[in-house]
Order: structure tokens, then sequence, then C-alpha cells
């Protein structure tokens, strides 16, 4: 496995390294290098430090794990792949990814799962462990986003204006619906019994990279968000 | 081409702080190592900090630190202070000559005390008296221009990378419990050293990212209270909104918030508690034109602390942490981990959530 | 005929082939345009008596009418226009002063379509107005200079009083009488139905319409027709009219003939006596007789209710304006040159008084320059034909904008500018019961609601183009506006930049 000194390079020599280097690596003393593993496909890459914005954007099929915090924007218009962050993500995490999934231990920022998409037969997912911000899967198009607010405590689970714009794909939230104040476009419910074994599914290996009980993490109470059928904007416009 | 005052400039950033609760003093090394690994958001044309508690020998005395274009420019207007000021020290600002930073002006730092018959005859306290000399100064093209007239504090600023407009200064130098920091990423000027950052009026000094829509709105506004948006730059008219604000109608620094970065109609709606929501719609309707849109994200240092706030849909990012008595706030994580590999309790505050900061023995 | 005989305007062009001679246009055409000769068994027709409503073709099941400008028109002189010599004639056939009705038709300058609006690109991001809050509420009155507190430090949260809007729109005066009851009908509940105001105009307000208040403004005009206590009580707010942009200067007659049952009942004048509004407020012969005024009806209404006093764009507005914030009222509204009209002498109508951006633009800088702006707030108004002037208003300066006639043409209103005939066959600008019923107060509450909502929106979007969220921040943000072929010294007066600036 190859190790990167991350300390004194900036991103375009992280990036040529991390070409150079075999399918297996560590980077270390990274300190807000943006870019890192940027359209990566075929690599394993361990990340010490705090890498910069737009971690594994592009991200093509390679798998990343952070071993605490990442900044802004990761997994920007993702193809492929897995990312893991063992603490936060700030804001803009998933902008727009096609497929893929984004695990994050910690708490997330604003706009997570902003226009996350699907195609074909592969869907994004993105999971958070503890709370997201606000505008939450704004303009969701496809694939799942679930918040899970473990240990959150009081706190509330989501920010405001969640699913502004949702227009595709589903939401679990770890709470009761009357939680959570939700835009007109988006019908959102109590989990029913014979959702769980799609949520199960669907958590099971993020349960199993941060080494969770599965039974606990998907019992309790969910709220399941999907789109309103009917399209909220048509009667908005008049042709001129 | 036009500089700052003859168009306005928007520009993105990179900002910064540091500060020490137990009003520890430190030199401004830590801060400028915040600036280094957020290199990406600035582009070299404007850095700059401003340090707190840096002057404890003359903390009784406005520092007055000036860019004057022509020794002639320093002269005239030299006498034009004596008229009005005691200046009790006078000397050139002490800079390193570095290959980075060029094209300096006259740099100058004077401490001084208001005239007391100046005042008299105005009816105005000292404070008001300094924003007027200094609007004044600054509003006129003759060649000189004041960047910071606090007491004991000082802001710095160039055209350059941050990291090297602290080591022009020679920032290590200087000891203060709070500092700022400020990288800029003009969009269509040569640069100019006054339209650097921070801004700063009194002891409150600005830094700040992101390009506001509602720019025109707040100056006119401030602009009818006697402030004169020279530079036409966000930090300045958000500066000005901040002294009238907090010094002139003696507003909180919560309550500012509330003004500046509103909680939507919707959310003061849904409130329960009458009374709070009949004080956010007051603060709103009062104060509407005071209201900041677009993206944001600000550091407002002061004499005994300072506040970050966001914009409230939070366009902007910023990041918090804190180690043992120190409080550390940027643009991206990665700055804190420079000025503080170990820092505790990092997160990000939500849009219009401002973090308020105190430090010990530095008053309000 | 002879040397009186002037061509007429229009043509009533029949498709003999679509007709199938329903007679309905006969019934729909209260000027009697439409005929029918039972001898041969066809329709006939009198172009003379068409004013170009088009209610006929409207109505017409098989779409076999249309009504065409005449092409009998005098020999083409850029000086003389066909319409410069059709009123000389008129004038000299009769020895009268023209009157016509709506606003200044001319090809003014129209100060709105030579202003451009911003949007972001790059160093900030546009707000996506369906799918992120976009606050379009407004609140008009006096905002404090400075905050108090209570002996506990909390802020005492007292304003003065402010008239809530949800967008910044409101229905401009047009009084019981110069339209029908049922126009007025459609407004209130729209106005009602929006979070918006409605304006009373200077003809009273039926008891009936009082449940209406809390989005009522009444208002006090010089001949303070149907002005009583409870009237003044009614509404949330109480406008004095000075002028009006069409007519600046002059006052208003309604003629007896239309004084009659419920109008005069309303104005609380006998039937059949003429309504003549005096060019003056008797009691306002300077400025500080306005703070008289003022403070005579926040008396009355113990300083519950804002006051607005209108005044018509005139040159010296700047003046005025800062006259008017100093005498205690709290919202200013502006009346431009090209504002609409039950009826005016034409003159008047078109050569008195200044464009509405001009004078917005100006009061809006002067009262600034004075650090008054706060003490009141702005309505403009004459004309605002669309969600963009509304937004190149707010951007001037304004605080909302008044909107008379593109109220009426939702409401049917074909702009054909005979209202002073009182013959209005869209059941708008007439009291004959039999047209007044063709307008149903329930489908014009319904247009006017979609109306203001379809503007609300496109408000909505170019706010959002320009990364503002909130009204609040479009107001007198000129940086969001550049000019075109406008001159400097335009620009100066508009306080804007030339595009590419």
């Amino acid at each position: 496995m190859t190790i990167i000194d991350a300390s004194n390079l900036d991103h375009r020599e992280i990036n040529d390294k991390i070409r150079e280097a075999g399918e297996e690596m560590t980077i270390r003393g990274c300190l807000g290098q943006r870019f890192i593993a940027t359209g990566a496909s075929d690599k394993k890459i361990a990340i010490e430090g705090v890498p910069g914005n737009a971690l594994g954007s592009y991200l093509n099929g390679a798998t990343i794990d952070v071993r605490g915090n990442a900044q802004d924007a990761v997994g920007d218009t993702m193809n492929d792949g897995t990312i893991i962050v063992r603490g936060d993500v700030r804001d803009v995490a998933g902008y727009a990814a096609r497929r893929g999934r984004i695990y994050v231990r910690g708490n997330a920022g604003y706009r997570v799962g902003v226009h996350m998409k699907a195609y074909e037969d592969k869907s994004p997912l993105i999971v958070v462990g503890g709370r997201a911000g606000s505008f939450l899967g704004e303009y969701q198009a496809g694939g799942s986003i679930v918040v899970l607010g473990l240990g959150i405590g009081d706190k509330p689970l989501v920010g405001d204006f969640p699913c502004a714009g949702m227009h595709g794909g589903k939401m679990w939230l770890r709470c009761a619906p009357d939680r959570v104040r939700f835009p007109n476009q988006v019908l959102a419910r109590r989990i029913e019994e014979s959702e769980r074994a799609e949520l199960r599914a669907l958590i099971a290996d993020y349960c199993r990279v941060f080494d969770l009980d599965l039974d606990e993490t998907t019992s309790g109470a969910f709220t399941v968000v999907v789109p309103n059928a009917s399209n909220p904007y048509r009667q908005l416009r008049v042709d001129n | 081409m036009k500089l700052e005052g003859q168009v306005r400039i928007p520009s993105g950033c990179a900002i910064a702080a540091a500060i020490s609760r137990e009003g520890r003093r430190f030199n401004g090394e830590k801060i400028a190592a915040a600036m280094r690994p957020m290199r990406e958001r600035s582009n070299g044309l404007g850095g700059g900090f401003a340090g707190y508690g840096i002057y404890p020998e003359y903390k009784d005395f406005f520092a007055l630190h000036m860019f004057f274009e022509s020794r002639d420019a320093r002269k005239s207007c030299e006498s034009y202070l004596k008229e009005r000021f005691e200046i009790v020290q006078s000397e050139i600002m002490p800079t390193r000559k570095i290959p980075e930073i060029t094209d300096e002006p006259i740099i100058w730092r004077y401490f001084v005390a208001p005239h007391r018959s100046a005042l008299r005859s105005l009816q105005v306290d000292e404070n008001e008296f300094v924003v007027r000399v200094a609007t004044k100064i600054n509003a006129e093209t003759n060649g000189a221009h004041i960047f910071s007239c606090g007491k004991n504090m000082g802001a710095f600023k160039a055209v350059g990378y941050p990291e090297d407009v602290a080591r022009f200064y020679r920032l290590e130098e200087y000891e203060g419990y709070s500092w700022i920091a400020h990288g800029r990423y003009p969009t269509n000027t040569p640069g100019w050293w006054g339209g650097a950052h921070p801004f700063a009026l009194l002891d409150r000094a600005v830094v700040h990212n992101g390009e506001i829509s509602s720019y025109d709105a707040n100056r006119r506004c401030v602009e009818m209270f006697g402030y004169k948006c020279s530079l036409m730059t966000d930090t300045e008219v958000i500066t000005y909104i901040m002294d009238r604000l907090l010094r002139v109608q003696g507003l909180t620094l919560t309550e500012v918030a509330q003004i500046v970065a509103a909680p939507f109609w919707s959310t003061i709606d849904a409130i329960d508690d009458p009374e709070e929501r009949e004080r956010l719609k007051y603060l709103r309707t009062a104060f509407s034109s005071l209201l900041i849109t677009g993206p944001f994200s600000i550091i407002l240092g002061f004499n005994g602390g300072l506040m970050a706030l966001n914009d409230r849909l939070k366009l902007r990012s910023s990041v918090v942490g804190e180690k043992g008595d120190a409080v550390y706030i940027a643009s991206e994580e990665a700055a804190i981990r420079a000025m503080e590999e170990n820092v505790e309790n990092v997160w990000a505050p939500a849009g219009g959530e401002p973090v308020i900061v105190y430090a010990k023995e530095g008053g309000r | 005929m002879g040397a009186d005989f002037l061509y007429p305007e229009f043509e009533v062009v029949r498709n003999p082939n679509r007709c199938v001679n329903c007679r309905i246009c006969e019934r729909q055409c209260s000027n009697g345009v439409h005929g029918w000769d039972a001898k041969t068994k066809t329709m006939t027709q009198d172009d003379a008596k068409c004013v170009d409503c088009q209610r006929c073709v409207a109505m017409c099941p098989t779409r076999a009418l249309k009504i065409v400008k005449s092409d009998c028109v005098f020999r083409e002189n850029a000086n003389w226009s066909n319409d410069a010599i059709r009123e000389i004639h008129k004038q000299a056939s009769t020895g009268g002063a023209l009157l016509s009705s709506m606003g200044n038709p001319t090809t003014a300058p129209i100060y709105w379509d030579r202003l451009l609006i911003n949007a972001s690109q790059v160093t900030n991001p546009p707000v996506d107005p369906l799918r992120e809050p976009m606050e379009t509420r407004v609140f008009l009155g006096k905002k404090p200079n400075r905050i108090e507190r209570g002996p506990d430090g909390k802020i005492v949260p007292k304003l003065e009083p402010q008239l809530e809007l949800s967008v910044p729109i409101m229905f401009a005066a047009m009084s019981y009488g110069s339209i029908s009851l049922n126009a007025h009908a459609a407004l209130a509940r729209a106005a009602t139905e929006l979070g918006i105001l409605y304006n009373t105009g200077e003809g009273g307000l039926r008891e009936d319409f009082y449940q209406y208040g809390p989005n009522t403004v009444v208002q006090v005009a010089s001949g303070r027709f149907g002005v009583h206590e409870d009237y003044l009580r009614a509404g949330v707010a109480i406008e004095i009219k000075m002028g009006q942009g069409a007519k600046p200067g002059i006052g208003g007659h309604l003629p007896g003939e239309k004084i009659v049952g419920d109008v005069a009942k309303t104005r609380m004048i006998p039937e059949g006596a003429d309504a003549v509004s005096p060019a003056p407020h008797h009691d306002i012969y300077s400025i500080e007789d306005l703070r008289q005024l003022v403070l005579s009806l926040k008396e009355a209404t113990e300083y519950r209710k804002p006051i607005i006093v209108k005044v018509a764009a005139v040159h010296n507005i700047a003046a005025i304006a800062s006259g008017i914030a100093r005498s205690g009222a709290d919202v200013i509204a502006i009346d431009g040159w090209r504002g609409g009209t039950g009826a005016a002498p034409t003159r008047i109508r078109d050569n008195v008084g200044i464009p509405v951006e001009l004078a917005l633009a100006a009061v809006d800088q002067r009262l600034r320059d004075e650090g008054i702006r706060n003490d009141v707030s702005l309505i403009v108004g004459g004309s605002v034909r669309s969600a963009s002037d509304l937004v190149k208003a707010i951007a001037l300066g304004a605080d909302a904008c008044y909107i008379g006639t593109a109220t009426l043409i939702a409401l049917g209103c074909r702009m054909c500018r005979t209202c002073r005939s009182g013959k209005c066959n869209w059941g708008i600008a007439t009291q004959r019961p039999e047209l007044v019923e063709r307008l149903d107060p329930e489908i014009g509450r319904k247009r006017l609601v979609n109306l203001v909502s379809a503007w609300k929106l496109e408000l909505a979007e170019m706010m959002g183009g320009m990364g503002i969220n909130s009204v609040e921040a479009l107001r007198g943000n000129r940086l969001m506006l550049r000019g075109v072929g406008l001159t400097e010294k335009e620009l100066e007066v508009l306080g804007v930049s030339c595009a590419g600036e």
C-alpha cells in the first residue's frame, strides 16, 4: 500500500501521485487541498487530515475513506463509487450525483443531495448518521437520501426547507413526519412496515462500514418523502 | 481602468479569525498560517488583517493607519489632522521589503486624540468625531486614505496574497488577543491597496466573502445617515451598517444579526411565543433596508470580541472550532486546522446564526 | 354633414358567410352600432357610433365580426396628424374643450421601457424562486429612526401603524360612480383574497362593503363625498387625494345624470345633483394646511390608521414630497403623467405633469438626501403595466405600486377609452344596471387574483435572477437597473448607469 504525504503538496501533485500509485493508498497530512481523487475509478484511497472542497468530484468508481471531516462539495457530480466520511461533511455534498454512495457518520451541512439523480439501473445513495442542514435534497430528482440522527438528542434532524423542489427519488428521515415542515411539492408520511425491508437493504452496507446495529438503526419512527405525483409547476405558466 | 470608488467591483474571498476568550495575546503568525490552505480562494489582488489589543501602550489613543499617494498628500493631510487632533506619535509603518509585495504607497501610522475644543464646537463625542474625519478624508480625492482608526487595534492590508501581506507588515511582531483575516478574489480590478479588506471604522473591522445582491439598497440607506460609500465594496457598506446599528442605534449583536440576516417571514410566522414574534417582526420592519441578501459570510471584529455571520440561505461556508480558551473561525476547516491542528468541537453555524465570542478585559 | 362631417374612425366588418343573424351584437352594443332591418332580414350597422370596445367581437358566436381602423384618412402630414386635424374640427363645430378617458395614449416617452433589469452570473448566484423562499411581503408606513427599550432592556416593538401587503401591489383609487358596483366588488374581494388593498376612490363606501375593511383604503378628496366618521374608520388607511396624474391641478365633475339611486346615497348627496370635486381642497392652500388635515384625520381615527397623501407627478414633485413627508403623513402616493382617468380634459391629460419614473427617482433621492426617506413609504402608479414595470419601480425606490388600468383590463376592458360616456359594454365604467350585470363580480375577482398572482410569480422570478430573495433588498437598489437610449441627464435623474457601464 502506498503512503502519500500531502503536507507539502498542492492538489495537482496529490492527484498525480494518486494516479501513479497502485490500487490502495493512504494520503496523510491533508490540509484543504481541493479536488482530491477527481474522476478516479479503480482506487481505494484513505485520507487523513482535512481534504479540501470538491473531494471526489466526478468520482468514477473509486472508494474514498476520510478518517475525519471533509469540506464543501464532497462527491460533486459523482458518477459512481463510494465516499466514506467518518466525521462531518459541510455544504452541497453529493450535488448532481448520478450513482454511487456517500456515507457520512457525523453531520452534514446545507443542501446535501441537491439535484441528485438516478441513471439506468443504478441509483445514488447518501446516508447521514447525524443531522443535516437546511435545503436537504433540494431539487432531488432520483436516488435515496437517509438521515439517521444518531445521538443528536433534542436537536432537529434536518434544517429548514427540506425537499424544496424535490421531483424524484426518495428520502428517509428517522423521525415522525410532524417534526419537519415540508413544502407542498412532496408527500411526507410515516414509514409503512412493509417498507422496512427496503430501508434495511438500503443502509445495511452503511451499518456494516460504521459497525452499527442494523436492527436498531432501522427501528422506530421514520418519515418517507416522495415527490407529489402531479406536476406542481405546470399551472404557473401560460403560453405567450 | 476604474478602481474601487469609481465602479463597483464584486469579489470572492477567504476569511478567518482567531480569538482568545481569556484575552491572551498571540502574534500574527497564527492567523497568517490560516490563509495558506485557502490560497485557492484568493487571487493575489488583496489581503489583509486586523489585530485587537496590539497597541496597549497607546490604548487610549486612536491609531490611524493611512495610505498616502505622495509626500505632499501626507504633508497636507497631516496639517489637516493637526487642526483636529493631538498627535502623540507619528511614524512610518514598519514593513518588510519582499518581492511579492510591490508598488506600496506611503504607509503611515498616527496615534491621536481629538482636540476637546473640536468636540465641543461640533457637540459630538470622540467616536463620532473620528468617524466624520475618516469619512471626509476618504471621500475626497486628496491622495490620503485612512484604513484603520480604532483604539488598541489596527488593520493591515495590501495588494498581494494574505500570507505575503502578513510578512510585509511584520505581523509576527504584533501581539493581539483577537485577529481577523481576509484573502481577496476581486473580479475585474488591477487591485488597489485601499480596496483590500478588512474595512475598518473605529474599532470595528469587517472581513467578508461573497457578493451581496442588496448592495445598493443598503448603500442608499446608510448614506442617509452621513456615511459615504467611497469604495463601493460590500465590506464597506456592511461596516457602516454595523456602525449604524451597534454604535448609533445601540442594538446588540444578536439583534443586528436578526436584521441583516433576518429570519424568513415563514419562520417568524411559525414562532409560538407572540412576544418573540413581535420583536422579530419589529426588527425586520423597522430596518427593512438593512436586510442583506445574496451570499455572504462575514466576521466582524471589535474591541473585546468578534461575531461571525452567514447569509440566511447560507450561500457561503464558514466553520467554527475551539481549543481551550481559543475560538477559531474560517471559510474552511483546513484553515482552522492550520491554526490549531487538534481543534475540537468543529461545527458549521447555520445561515443567519451569529457566532459571538467575547474576550476578557476587552470591554464591549 | 358638410364641414362638420368626420368619417368614422372605425369600420365594423361583418363576414356575411359567417353571420347567422342571431342579433347578439345588436343586444350587446350599448352604443347602438348594430341594427336589424326587418324588411331585408339583414343586420345593419352605424360605424360612426362604434368605439372599438370589441364587445360584439367577443360575443359573436360565429366570429363573424371584426372592427378595423378606417383607412379613410386625411392626407398624410407629419406635423398635422390625423388626430390633430379631427380635434380642430370637433372644437370648431362645438366650441368645447376636448375631453378624453383613460391615460395618455400618445407616443410620450415611457421610461420603464428604457430601463433594463440585472441578473446574477458567477460572482453571486441567482435564487430559484419556485423552490427557495422568496419574500414579497412589504409594510407601508413610518419606520422608527430610534429604537426604544423598556426598563428591562427589551426592545419596545411599537411601530406607527403599518399596512401589510403580501405583494407590493395595490388597486388604485377608482370611485363607485366612475366604475360600477360589480367592478368594486371584484376589486374588494380580490384584494381580500390576495392580502393586498383596494381603494374606494372619492365616491364613498356602501355599508355592505365594510366587511372588506381590512383590505380597504378609504379616500378623502376635495369633494368629501361620503366622508363621515364610520367611513374613516371603515378601512385600514385613509388616502387624501390632492391630485391625479391624468389631470393635475383640476378637480372632477360627475354629472347629475350619473348621480342616481345608490351612487347618490353612497356619496351622501341628493339624486341628480352634480358631484363636483373642487380643484383644491379648500382647507389646504399651503403645506402647513396639509398637516392640519393629516392630523385631523389621525385624530378622528385615534392615530390607528396610516395617512396616504396622493399627488400628481408635477415639475416640483421632489420638494412637494419632502413637504408631505414632514406633514405627518405616513405614505406618499405619486400618480404619473400617464395615469388613467374616467374623464379628463385632453390637453391637460396629455401635457400636464411629468412621467412617474422620473418623479419617483427624484422623490426617492430627495427624501434620502434630506434623511427622511424612512419617515414615509412611497407608492407609485400611472402607469404600471406589468411585473417588469413593478420591478423597475421598486428598484428606483418605490415601496409599492398602484395599478388601476391593468385591473380594468383584467376585468374585461379593451381600452376603447370612452369611459366618460357611461355606456361601457363591459359593465365596468357604467351605472346602467343592464350593463353592470354583465360583469360577474366573482369572475372579476378570480381574474384579478390571477393577474396579481401571475405578477407575483414574475416578480419573484426577476428577483431570483438578481439573487435577491426579499423585496426589501430590491427597494431603491438602482444598481439592478441600467438605462438604454437615455441622455446623460435622464440617467442622472433616474440615478442609474448606462447599459455597459
